[in-house]
């Protein structure tokens, strides 16, 4: 798929399940979405092997942005893109915007075609002032 | 460092920390999300059940290992911050390092984790334990395991009037003030366990 991918990633999996839920009632099928949420042990907290692999399953040629909840969960995002190998760790952008609008701004923006730098902006202006 | 003695040696820092983790939960529950205790566990659980073929490795190479064991295990933010921590020292260390050698390797980690945690000295944070140890690692080899030690104490205790600015703490403003910042703590057996270990 050409548009930019959607990966959410909360400390809650089921946050995560209702974002994409209500992500998919946005925009459908038209854009790549994949979530996390939870820690190895099914716990609350973020994981980085499973952020990796949701990003390979949202992957997009067009590039992914995240979509993060509280602090661990960006910290864990930005050391996810950093394993990435070097092809896709430049098209991966974490959106600092928050959950739930962000993710619904970004996938709308993503489902027009829009250029992975600008879905990352349009996610991120919702809440300057 | 001997095959052996790495061995242990990781045994006895992971066995501090599972050791503590009610005392890290009841601190975090204090001022943060109440699972550093058990996310730190589970971290050095699995650093602990991999130190047989860890402790195969030359230092540099175990000590890399053991901090992707805890960026992929911990679950919380301190996952990638001890992560950054132990795979920076790795990355910088000789396999059979000197003291000038640690301190220029914890000085470089020092900043990695300034880096990824966007924090640095003075915000209620691990930072606020490495520092200071920095220092102490710094002023040569006389003592140094008991000084580091003394150090490291000191420097979590000094967390408690600190405000806290980054992390889940920083949500409770002034109410930050007045406990021990579970990350200092953490950070102070880790490093104590490790001067006991060597001390001996």
């Amino acid at each position: 798929m050409s548009n930019v991918g959607i990966v959410i990633v909360s400390h809650s999996a089921k946050i995560a399940e209702g974002v994409a839920d209500m992500v998919h009632q946005m925009v459908g099928n038209s854009v790549p979405v994949a979530y996390t949420g939870g820690n190895a042990d099914g716990g609350l907290g973020t994981d980085v092997g499973a952020i990796v692999n949701a990003i390979d399953r949202a992957w997009s040629a067009a590039g992914v942005v995240l979509l993060v909840d509280l602090g661990g969960a960006e910290t864990n995002s930005e050391m996810a893109i950093e394993m990435l190998d070097d092809a896709r760790r430049g098209k991966v952008l974490l959106c600092d915007a928050p959950l739930v609008e962000g993710a619904i701004i970004a996938a709308a923006e993503a489902s027009g075609g829009a250029a992975l730098e600008q879905v990352k902006s349009m996610a991120e202006e919702m809440h300057r002032p | 460092m001997e095959q052996e003695t790495l061995n242990a040696a990781i045994r006895a820092v992971a066995q501090a920390v599972i050791a503590h983790t009610q005392e890290l939960t009841v601190l975090d529950q204090a001022i943060g999300d109440g699972d550093h205790g058990l996310n730190m566990k589970r971290g050095f659980q699995c650093v602990a059940d991999l130190a047989g073929t860890i402790s195969v490795l030359p230092l540099p190479q175990a000590l890399q290992e053991i901090g992707k064991t805890l960026v992929m295990t911990v679950g919380g933010a301190s996952g990638p911050l001890y992560g950054t921590f132990f795979m920076t020292l790795g990355k910088e260390l000789p396999a059979t390092p000197t003291l000038p050698d640690l301190s220029h390797a914890v000085s470089v980690a020092i900043a990695a984790v300034e880096r990824r945690g966007k924090s640095s000295a003075g915000q209620k944070t691990l930072l606020d334990v490495l520092v200071p140890v920095h220092e102490e690692l710094c002023a040569g080899t006389a003592n140094v395991y008991e000084r580091v030690k003394r150090r490291a104490a000191a420097a979590a205790d000094a967390t408690i009037p600190m405000l806290a600015v980054r992390g889940r703490a920083s949500f409770l403003g002034q109410r930050s003030i007045g406990h021990m910042d579970p990350g200092a703590r953490s950070c102070a057996l880790v490093i104590t366990a490790l001067c006991d270990f060597l001390g001996d």
